[in-house]
C-alpha cells in the first residue's frame, strides 16, 4: 500500500448468502470507489464464497475499502493480496477477425507463442482462450487489435495467496 | 407453533416490552398474535413516527427499541426513522411484513425491495424466508444491533412464512464467525496513548456519542477529575459529561462555544472518545486542531483514520478503553492550560443579546432552570435543536435525544413519545420549531390515546430558522421558501382538536407561568407555543467550510 491509485487486488472471502454480492458492490459504489473487476465463487467450503476484487486508490481509501469491507457482517476476512506473494490469473476470450489466411496463420503463431488456445474457429473469425496475469492478457488483446477485435469477455482477475495467507493488521 | 407466534415468543426472550408499529395486509398475522401477547403496541399514525418512537425509545434507555410495519409503502415509510438511527448508532429492530414468498418479484401488491432499499441504512438485514429460520435470525439481529457499533437491523418476513408451522427452539448464544466486535483497546496503543497524555502540556478530551452508548459517563468523569484535562462535547456526546462542571467547554463544532473551539484550535493533544469527526464538528478539515496530536478510540475502526490523521488509533468501546486509561493514570499538569481556557470561558461566555421581546435562547434556558436540567430534552432539527443544545444544561447522559447525523425535521415528536414510553417518570420535553413540528404532527393522536404527556415547546419564529439564517448570512437575505408568516395552523386549535392542551405565550413574562402550567399535564401531551423573536440567529457560528477560528457572532 504505497503508491498512489495503484491497482489492488483484494481476495476477500464472505458468507456464501444470496445478497451479500450486492452489500459488497453497494459499498462500493455508495462510497465512491470504483471496481476495476470482480469475480466470485464458491470455495472448498461450500458455505463460503470468495470474492476477488480489482480496485485503484491511494493508501487512504485503500484502508477504508478494508476496515468497510470488514464491517460487513456477512464478510468473514479481507486480504489485500497486491503486496503479498500470490498467483494472479485471468482468463479472456477473444474473437478476432481472420480477413484472410495470411491473417489467420499470424494469429495462430501468435497463440502459439502465448500458450493460448483456439476454442472456436469460423470462417470469419477465430475465439481464443487465453489465461494469464494482466500484462500478459493485456498484451495479447493489443496485439489482436491490428486485426479486428470483433468482441472480448474476460473473468476479472482472481488470485490466491503462495504461502500460508498472512491477514494483515490494521 | 406459526411463524407469528414463534416471532412474539422471540420478542419476548429478547424482554421486547413494547413495540411501536402500524399494521397493514402482510403483518396480519403478526398483529394477531401480538394482540393479546402482553407486548405493549403502540399504534402510531405514520410508520415514520414508529421508527423515530423507537429509535427514542432505544435513545433513552439505552435498550433496543422495535418498530413494525407492513410490506411496500409501510417498509418505505420507516426508511427515514431507519436511516436517522443508523446514522447515531442507535440499536434498532425494524420488522417489516413481505409478500408471500412466491409473489416475490412479481411486483405484488405492496411489494418493494424492502432489504435492497434498506441495505445502505441498516447495520443488517434478512430476508426471512422459512419459519424453521426465524429464531436463529431474530437471536442474531437482536444481538448485532446491540453490540459492536450498535445500529439498526432489519428482518423483513413474507406473510406465509409468518403462518406456516415450526418447532420453536430459541437459541441460547450467538456465533457468528464473521462478526466479532472488538471491546478492549490494544494494550500497546493504549500505552502509547497514556505516554502522550503524560506529556501533554495542553490537552484536551473530545466525547461523542460513543460514550453515552458506551456507558461510559462516569469513567470520563472518574478520568477527567483524575487527569484535570478539560472536555470538550459533540453534539451526540451532550449529557455525557455535565453542563456545569467546570472542565466542561462545551460543544464543539459549527455552533460550538468559542472557548470549546478555541480550546480545539490550541490543544496539543486531543483524546478524542467515540466520536467520528463529523464535518459539523470539524470545519475546514486541514485547519483542525492544527497543533494536536489526536488519540482517537472508536468501535469502529473505519472511523478511526477516516476524516482526521490519528496519533494513537484505538479501537475499542469507550468504557472499557478508559478503564484502560484509569487503571494506568499517567501523572498530568494541566494547570496553566486550564488557567487559560477558564479565562477564555470569562471572556467569550455562551451568549445572546436578551430583549424585552421572548427570545428562543431565554425559552430555553427557562426550561432548563424549571427542571433543573432533570428532563430528558428531544429535538428537532434547526435553530431549535442548536439552541436545545447551547442553552439546556444537561446532567445525564441519554437525556439529550436528537438527530445528528441524518438531521432529520420531524424526529423529536415522535422520539419524544419513545422516551416518554421508556421513562414514565421522567419528565420528556421536545424542544421544537414550527417548522419541523409539522412533519409527523400526526403523533399527537398516539400521544393522546396513549395518554403519553410529553411536553412540545414550539419555538415559533414563523421560518424555517435555520435556512433562513443561512439565507441572511450568505444568500443576500434572499428568504426562498422559508417564511412561514401567516401561512401556519393555530397550534394551539391544533392540539385541542387533537385532544391534547395547548397554550400560547408571547410575552416574556408570561412563559413561567404558562410552562408551569403546561408541565402539570400528566394524562396527555401539551403544546406550548412560543412567539419567539424571528430574526434571531444562532451564534456562534462556523460557516460551513471555513475552519473552527473563524466564527461569526455570539460576542458579548
Amino acid at each position: 500500500m504505497t503508491k498512489t491509485n495503484q491497482q489492488h487486488i483484494i481476495s476477500v472471502t464472505v458468507e456464501n448468502k444470496s445478497g451479500v454480492l450486492v452489500r459488497i458492490a453497494g459499498l462500493f459504489s455508495a462510497r465512491g470507489y470504483n471496481i476495476d473487476s470482480l469475480a466470485v465463487a464458491e470455495t472448498e467450503d461450500p458455505t463460503i464464497s470468495r470474492m476477488s476484487i480489482v480496485v485503484k486508490g491511494d493508501e487512504k481509501i485503500l484502508e477504508q475499502i478494508y476496515k468497510q469491507l470488514n464491517k460487513v457482517i456477512d464478510v468473514i476476512k479481507v486480504q489485500d493480496l497486491t503486496d503479498e506473494e500470490h498467483i494472479e490469473r485471468e482468463l479472456v476470450l477473444l474473437k478476432v477477425s481472420t480477413q484472410n489466411s495470411s491473417a489467420r496463420h499470424e494469429i495462430i503463431q501468435m497463440v502459439n507463442i502465448f500458450r493460448a488456445k483456439i476454442v472456436d474457429v469460423c470462417r470469419k473469425t477465430l475465439t481464443i482462450e487465453l489465461v494469464g496475469s494482466k500484462p500478459k492478457v493485456d498484451a495479447m488483446i493489443d496485439l489482436m487489435k491490428s486485426f479486428g477485435i470483433k468482441e472480448i469477455t474476460r473473468t476479472g482477475r482472481i488470485a490466491i495467496s503462495r504461502e500460508a495467507s498472512k491477514e494483515k493488521q490494521t | 407453533m406459526t411463524g407469528a407466534r414463534i416471532i412474539v415468543e422471540c420478542l419476548k426472550k429478547e424482554k421486547v416490552d413494547v413495540i411501536f408499529g402500524y399494521p397493514g395486509g402482510v403483518v396480519l398475522p403478526l398483529c394477531d398474535a401480538l394482540y393479546d401477547s402482553g407486548i405493549r403496541f403502540i399504534l402510531t399514525r405514520h410508520e415514520q413516527g414508529a421508527a423515530h418512537a423507537a429509535d427514542g425509545y432505544a435513545r433513552a434507555s439505552g435498550k433496543i427499541g422495535v418498530c413494525l410495519a407492513t410490506s411496500g409503502p409501510g417498509a418505505t415509510n420507516l426508511v427515514t426513522g431507519i436511516s436517522t438511527a443508523y446514522m447515531d448508532s442507535i440499536p434498532m429492530i425494524a420488522i417489516t411484513g413481505q409478500v408471500a414468498t412466491h409473489l416475490i418479484g412479481n411486483d405484488a401488491f405492496q411489494e418493494v425491495d424492502t432489504t435492497g432499499i434498506t441495505r445502505p441504512v441498516t447495520k443488517h438485514s434478512y430476508l426471512v424466508k422459512n419459519t424453521g429460520h426465524l429464531c436463529r435470525t431474530f437471536k442474531e439481529a437482536f444481538y448485532i444491533a446491540k453490540t459492536g457499533k450498535p445500529g439498526p437491523v432489519l428482518i423483513d418476513i413474507p406473510v406465509d412464512v409468518q403462518r406456516a408451522e415450526a418447532d420453536f427452539h430459541y437459541p441460547e448464544k450467538v456465533d457468528i464467525r464473521s462478526y466479532k466486535p472488538v471491546y478492549e483497546g490494544h494494550p500497546l496503543q493504549i500505552e502509547r496513548a497514556l505516554s502522550l497524555i503524560e506529556k501533554a502540556e495542553s490537552p484536551v478530551i473530545l466525547a461523542g456519542g460513543g460514550v453515552i452508548t458506551a456507558g461510559a459517563s462516569e469513567q470520563l468523569r472518574m478520568f477527567v477529575e483524575k487527569t484535570r484535562i478539560p472536555v470538550v462535547l459533540t453534539l451526540m456526546g451532550l449529557g455525557s459529561f455535565p453542563t456545569e462542571h467546570p472542565l466542561q467547554l462545551g460543544m464543539v463544532g459549527m455552533h460550538g462555544t468559542r472557548y470549546g473551539n478555541m480550546a480545539i484550535m490550541e490543544t496539543d493533544l486531543l483524546i478524542a472518545v467515540g466520536c467520528r469527526f463529523d464535518d459539523r464538528v470539524t470545519g475546514k478539515i486541514s485547519e483542525f486542531a492544527p497543533h494536536a496530536k489526536i488519540i482517537h478510540v472508536d468501535i469502529d475502526p473505519a472511523s478511526i483514520g477516516k476524516n482526521v490523521p490519528v496519533e494513537v488509533p484505538i479501537v475499542g468501546d469507550a468504557r472499557y478503553v478508559l478503564e484502560q486509561f484509569l487503571s494506568n493514570c499517567p501523572k498530568t499538569n494541566t494547570k496553566q492550560w486550564v488557567e487559560k481556557i477558564k479565562e477564555w470561558k470569562e471572556k467569550y461566555p455562551l451568549i445572546y443579546k436578551d430583549s424585552e421581546k421572548l427570545k428562543p435562547q431565554f425559552v430555553v434556558e427557562t426550561i432548563s432552570r424549571m427542571t433543573n436540567g432533570e428532563a430528558i430534552i428531544t429535538t428537532e432539527v434547526g435553530q431549535n435543536q442548536m439552541w436545545a443544545a447551547q442553552f439546556y444544561k444537561f446532567k445525564h447522559p441519554r437525556t439529550f435525544i436528537s438527530s445528528g447525523g441524518l438531521g432529520t425535521m420531524g424526529f423529536g415528536f415522535p422520539a419524544a413519545i419513545g422516551a416518554q414510553v421508556a421513562c414514565m417518570d421522567r419528565t420528556v420535553i421536545d424542544i421544537a420549531g414550527d417548522g419541523s413540528i409539522q412533519m409527523n404532527i400526526q403523533e399527537l393522536s398516539t400521544a393522546v390515546s396513549e395518554k403519553i404527556p410529553v411536553k412540545v415547546v414550539i419555538l415559533n419564529n414563523c421560518s424555517l430558522g435555520m435556512v433562513r439564517q443561512w439565507q441572511e448570512l450568505f444568500y443576500g437575505k434572499r428568504y426562498a421558501f422559508t417564511c412561514l408568516k401567516e401561512k401556519q395552523p393555530d397550534f394551539v386549535k391544533l392540539a385541542e382538536a387533537y385532544g391534547a392542551a395547548g397554550y400560547r405565550v408571547s410575552k416574556k413574562e408570561d412563559l413561567k407561568k404558562t410552562l408551569s402550567r403546561a408541565f402539570e399535564h400528566s394524562d396527555g401531551p401539551v403544546f406550548v407555543e412560543c412567539i419567539v423573536e424571528p430574526e434571531e440567529n444562532v451564534f456562534p457560528m462556523v460557516p460551513a467550510g471555513a475552519s473552527l477560528k473563524e466564527m461569526i457572532g455570539g460576542l458579548a
